[in-house]
């Protein structure tokens, strides 16, 4: 089955998937801080869209929530934060280092892949879109993973932990139409909350080390030195 | 029905009340107070369920049957012994400067705070919100690591945060697929998310996208289970933040972590028909024990050694539950609760040993016993239960995990008594030293509220004599349904 062959909608959602794994990519290989931050409110802001073209081509009114959800939060409110810290603490002028970045890209790849292959069996018997979308989310849970292996700064960690949440919201939209309200306000609480500790953190870890590199983090080890 | 309400309701009018009045010197009083109202309700709750079996409450949100309703009734009693010892600790801890009002505040919160999460972790039905308040407990807990604001406290904290908060998101991602698998069956809407449904429905679920679900699952909760190689965050956590929180944190949060893996393997069961899960639970749970125990004998920080031996204590449950069997299983819930108890006790015992040392390095804390007597049998009788010696109540569920292994899996018990030799030894070589030795100079008294430890610890000697009937009675209810069968 080729991609012409499905309807709009679904041709729709594959491109979303398309362009939310290729921000991923781009945070990747994005060391400034600022621009870290765009890319992710992007990312945010295509979830927010994939969402509400759910709701509106399939049906589901109570996507439309989660869709405001997810662009007030994942789009605006968080990066807006994220802006405010790194203007806060004087790291807006800070490139992060990315060691072999060739080596990184290559191995974002294979992890699409890898997403493609642990996913094939389990939706077997399913249409194309939600192989898509269960192999695209978990590529980017596995990429935000990536991007927080690969990074030294505070905030690349905190974009990183975020953007996994968004593969999760994007999973869940796009392959069971949403998780019950209930659990979708808890978790947009929790992320909610989880931003603001990080808030907290950053003040904490730069009165403590003098900066945002976690590798200064260093005091504490498994057995004595 | 209306003691579930209590239980949620009394940590919840807590924590908003601590908020206000939280740097009070009566906040330590109004704390314990909570957590023994709550623990009354608990009680009820026991009772109500012992007499009238499981119970689901109106919109089918919260469902209570013997195996959670005993963990909520421990949760509870934990709760409250740690809170008695918490008041004057933390007014000792702010009187010698280490603390401000406004931090006192949020401790005393995020206390009341932690124990909701843990009570609305096992009482929910729904899956989805089990995987909420999970990630609320780190929430509650996370800026009390670093609550001292010492660079080591911090970098716990953010250790903590950062490893938690993703490993559980593997978890949401195997909640995901979990209701990808029954929405497919059971049709969309709050339904799928059900455990009571679920569990009902667990045969006709594609075992394909359940056996994947598990492995996040697992390693989403194993996380905070701290199953090595997910366990970098304990030690950290449980040394650097204060001593009250490294209790609830070892006594509770593990437990709960605990329950929710074997909730999700019992739906992963009904489905598969296979023992994976089970198999997977085996080879985390041994792989930690092990490791734990080696780990034991390189540590130099009091409380990292006994996080460390809650990590091995952990893994020898999660293996326990992986067995499957009904006497592994039984072992499993008994092992559990003496741990619980025994491991609270001995870390406030250690929070009394470090103010008295006023570090807590081991090689500079010595002779407990001469400068105060309570304090220093206090830890090692607490050391020698939790290393498994007769005639503790910790003892009696080794020793019913050993033989439930060597009827299952022969070939695995040498590694089991590999682990516990490890251990027994890599506790004693630090304690003995710091109970006994010679008081360095200038070494004085403290005043030490030890009868929570004392109680701890009859408790543990109570469950190695005899199990009382009741208790002997959950667990083979909870046996029962987890293993499908009974002891026999």
């Amino acid at each position: 089955m080729s991609i012409t062959d499905l309807d709009l909608y679904g041709q729709a959602i594959l491109l979303l998937a398309g362009l939310i794994a290729l921000t991923s990519f781009l945070m990747l290989g994005q060391s400034r801080l600022v621009r870290l931050v765009v890319i992710f409110a992007m990312q945010g802001f295509l979830l927010a869209a994939a969402t509400a073209l759910a709701a509106g081509v399939l049906n589901y009114p109570h996507l439309y929530i989660s869709a405001a959800l997810s662009l007030v939060l994942k789009g605006i409110v968080i990066p807006f934060l994220l802006h405010r810290l790194i203007r806060r603490l004087g790291l807006h002028r800070v490139m992060d280092t990315i060691d072999h970045p060739a080596r990184v890209m290559m191995a974002g790849a294979s992890l699409v892949v890898f997403s493609y292959y642990v996913s094939l069996p389990v939706v077997a018997h399913s249409p194309l879109v939600t192989l898509n979308a269960i192999a695209v989310s978990l590529a980017v849970v596995l990429l935000g993973m990536l991007l927080m292996i690969t990074r030294r700064q505070a905030v690349a960690h905190v974009v990183g932990f975020m953007s996994i949440e968004n593969g999760l919201f994007f999973a869940a939209v796009v392959s069971t139409y949403g998780m019950p309200m209930v659990v979708e306000l808890g978790v947009a609480f929790d992320v909610l909350v989880a931003a603001v500790v990080f808030g907290v953190f950053f003040f904490q870890i730069s009165a403590s080390i003098d900066s945002l590199n976690v590798d200064q983090l260093s005091k504490l080890s498994e057995v004595d030195k | 029905m209306i003691a579930v309400y209590l239980i949620l309701l009394i940590p919840l009018i807590g924590m908003g009340l601590l908020a206000l009045l939280g740097d009070s010197p009566k906040a330590g009083l109004i704390n314990t107070r909570c957590n023994l109202l709550a623990l009354l309700a608990a009680i009820w709750l026991a009772v109500d369920v012992l007499w009238n079996g499981p119970q689901l409450s109106i919109g089918r949100m919260l469902y209570i049957d013997s195996f959670n309703v005993y963990l909520v009734a421990l949760t509870a009693f934990v709760g409250s012994t740690t809170s008695i010892f918490s008041g004057p600790y933390m007014q000792h801890e702010r009187d010698i400067g280490r603390l401000t009002a406004a931090r006192l505040k949020l401790y005393y919160s995020m206390y009341q705070g932690f124990m909701l999460a843990m009570y609305l972790v096992l009482t929910t039905n729904n899956m989805g919100v089990m995987w909420v308040s999970m990630e609320g407990a780190t929430l509650a807990t996370v800026l009390l690591v670093s609550l001292y604001r010492s660079p080591e406290s911090v970098e716990a904290a953010w250790k903590y945060f950062i490893l938690c908060g993703v490993g559980i998101a593997q978890a949401l991602f195997g909640t995901v697929l979990l209701y990808f698998a029954a929405e497919q069956k059971l049709g969309v809407g709050g339904d799928a998310l059900l455990w009571t449904e679920l569990h009902e429905h667990a045969g006709v679920l594609d075992p394909a996208i359940l056996g994947l679900a598990f492995v996040f699952l697992l390693v989403g909760y194993g996380t905070k289970i701290g199953l090595v190689p997910l366990h970098n965050w304990l030690p950290d956590a449980h040394s650097e933040g204060p001593t009250p929180m490294s209790a609830i944190l070892s006594g509770l949060l593990l437990n709960d972590a605990l329950y929710a893996v074997v909730r999700c393997k019992m739906l992963v069961d009904g489905s598969l028909g296979t023992h994976m899960a089970g198999y997977l639970m085996m080879g985390f749970g041994l792989l930690s024990f092990l490791v734990a125990a080696l780990f034991l004998h390189r540590q130099t920080d009091i409380k990292r050694l006994f996080s460390y031996s809650s990590i091995e204590h952990m893994g020898l449950m999660t293996f326990a539950f992986g067995v499957g069997s009904p006497w592994a299983t039984f072992a499993a819930l008994f092992h559990m609760t003496t741990h619980s108890l025994t491991k609270s006790a001995i870390f406030v015992t250690v929070g009394h040993a470090a103010q008295l040392a006023g570090t807590q390095r081991m090689d500079k804390i010595r002779g407990l016993i001469l400068t105060q007597p309570n304090i220093g049998w206090g830890l090692l009788i607490g050391t020698v239960a939790i290393a498994g010696f007769p005639p503790f109540g910790v003892f009696a569920s080794e020793f019913l995990v050993l033989v439930a292994t060597m009827h299952d899996y022969p070939w695995l018990t040498p590694f089991l008594l590999l682990g516990i030799g490890l251990a027994f030894a890599g506790l004693f070589r630090h304690i003995q030293a710091m109970v006994y030795g010679e008081v360095p100079e200038g070494q004085k008294p403290i005043e030490a509220n030890l009868w929570p430890v004392m109680l701890h610890l009859a408790l543990v000697l109570w469950l190695g004599l005899s199990i009382p009937g009741f208790l002997g009675n959950w667990f083979n209810q909870a046996t029962q349904l987890i293993s499908g069968g009974l002891p026999q």
